[in-house]
């Protein structure tokens, strides 16, 4: 077998400095030159684009994902994942420590990235289409409608929440503000149609239900929507492990411990 | 799960509180572990038992913890190569820590074509067929319709290699030795594979099915096959990072910027997009 040394990329070129071919002279991202060129006049959003869509965004797109970012990036200290980043800031571990425990807790399929995944899957499935949408959560919800694998069967509809009683306002607001974007959206769809897509999954539009959405107006596919949820909390999974550890663990709740009837094994 | 309060109700339950059926710890007292005191009633367990029992609730006999043992030894490789291991690796070349290093190796270790992503499906599948055999289905069917609705058949064939699995005859040799080689999942496993290679598919058994039809025999559903995987590679992942620390920061797989083939658009200017 040839020996691979080399790898692919179809995002990132890199020109050598004449002494040295192991440092960059020049790095274009999907031909655009990042350092010379894009720097001062692209924003981080239109960066984030073009790396997952190899195109620079438009004026709509580069707006909504903006206001997605800003929506996104601080969940708050009640969400798992920042209460998870919380511990880890609170016992001094480092700070990918803090993010890692971000991401992994905020990956699952309540409330995760795993959620905004399969809320885009329904998005591919469903598109516009409130019947299709109820017959999608029936199949889902029958025993087996989901494969094995190492994620567990989801328990409700993707993208709304199983918990709540109405849709929260600030779910609203960014629905509105991304509705406003473009009439035509997924997002002006969904606004129009909430009361419908409620009533047919049974539950209140999460903010997770949102997001899929317009990433999938963005034209993310689901495992891109999955990639950028966990990207764009991750500013307050940060913060919030950073004020946990400047204000210590006697500042932090240790909880109560009720003992219940031991459980049995693992099963599936 | 058997609460029937909805909604904030039932959030509203467990403020302040952790309700717990496999423990906690007294602080200054005692440990529970499960319904055991961890410190007197599993004094005399050792960790992969007390892993094993945390996960099935369930202790297991000398014979059948050696061959848990086994197989977690055996697919342990300090190889930098591997996609894992080399995590650990470059975490330590980059003078990373060591936590962080085995952290991500073993996050990574659930990936779709190896690690704990085939286990899961393996173990599910070995079971279903085995029970489907059982019950009078033929097996040559059975395999087919997996391989036509998973496009793949978990267990089955190698992503790197199309040689014979290594990890396979060390594995059955103690797994005999134990009197533990001859369950029905395990048979059921080299049925599979004679049927695959007489059928000219030319995927061979590899160590995820045979790790799978181990365990189901011991009795471990899928999830518990799959939470007990969780330390197979992980032998081998610290002599990576140490050996990788070791040595000179960053010279692990280096690229010169030519090694990097760039298959994009061509060069273009972003003031005119």
């Amino acid at each position: 077998m040839e020996e691979t040394t080399y790898m692919q990329s179809r995002i990132w070129l890199e020109e050598p400095e004449p002494n040295n071919p192991f440092a960059a002279r020049a790095a274009f991202c999907h031909g655009y030159e990042v350092y010379g060129e894009m720097l001062g006049s692209a924003g981080w959003v239109d960066m984030v684009y073009l790396l997952f869509k190899g195109e620079a965004p438009s004026r709509a797109q580069a707006a909504a994902l903006e206001v997605l970012a800003v929506a996104l990036a601080n969940p708050g200290p009640r969400d798992a994942s920042i209460h998870a980043a919380m511990c880890a800031g609170v016992g001094g571990s480092p700070a990918a420590a803090a993010l890692t425990a971000a991401l992994a807790v905020g990956a699952g399929g309540a409330g995760g990235a795993r959620e905004v995944l399969l809320a885009m899957q329904a998005w591919d499935a469903c598109g516009r289409a409130v019947e299709a949408w109820s017959d999608h959560w029936r199949e889902r919800a029958r025993d087996g409608g989901e494969p094995l694998g190492i994620w567990p069967a989801a328990e409700h509809p993707a993208g709304f929440e199983p918990l709540g009683v109405s849709t929260p306002t600030p779910v609203k607001q960014v629905l509105a503000r991304l509705a406003r974007l473009d009439a035509d959206s997924r997002c002006a769809w969904l606004q129009t149609n909430l009361a419908s897509m409620e009533q047919a999954s049974g539950h209140p539009l999460s903010l997770v239900g949102v997001a899929a959405a317009a990433f999938t107006d963005l034209g993310m596919c689901p495992e891109e929507g999955e990639m950028l949820f966990l990207l764009l909390r991750l500013p307050g999974a940060a913060a919030h492990a950073l004020e946990q550890r400047e204000s210590g663990h006697k500042r932090f709740p240790f909880y109560a411990l009720e003992l219940e009837a031991p459980a049995g094994g693992a099963t599936t | 799960m058997s609460d029937e309060r909805k909604g904030p109700e039932l959030l509203r339950r467990n403020v302040g509180r952790l309700r717990s059926r496999v423990g906690g710890c007294v602080v200054g007292s005692h440990a529970i572990f499960r319904d055991k005191d961890l410190h007197a009633e599993l004094a005399d367990a050792s960790w992969l038992e007390l892993y094993l029992f945390g996960i099935t609730g369930r202790r297991f006999s000398k014979p059948e913890l050696q061959l848990l043992d086994t197989m977690w030894a055996y697919t342990s490789y300090p190889d930098a190569r591997i996609w894992n291991n080399r995590i650990a690796a470059l975490a330590g070349s980059a003078r990373s820590t060591g936590n962080l290093a085995i952290s991500a190796a073993l996050a990574v270790s659930e990936g779709a074509i190896f690690g704990r992503g085939i286990d899961m499906r393996a173990s599910e599948f070995l079971i279903r067929t085995c029970a489907e055999v059982e019950a009078g289905a033929e097996l040559g069917p059975l395999v087919r319709r997996e391989l036509s609705e998973r496009r793949s058949l978990a267990g089955y064939g190698r992503p790197i290699s199309n040689r014979r699995d290594e990890r396979l005859d060390p594995t059955l040799k103690v797994a005999r030795s134990l009197g533990l080689a001859d369950g029905p999942h395990v048979r059921l496993a080299h049925d599979i594979e004679r049927f695959l290679l007489d059928s000219r598919l030319r995927m061979a058994m590899n160590y995820g099915a045979l790790g799978a039809a181990l365990t189901a025999d011991l009795g471990l559903s899928p999830r518990e096959h799959y939470m007990y995987g969780f330390g197979a590679f992980l032998a081998g992942m610290p002599p990576c990072y140490l050996d990788a620390s070791d040595r000179p920061a960053g010279t692990l797989f280096p690229l010169p910027c030519d090694a990097v083939a760039y298959e994009g658009p061509p060069k273009r200017s972003w003031h005119k997009s």
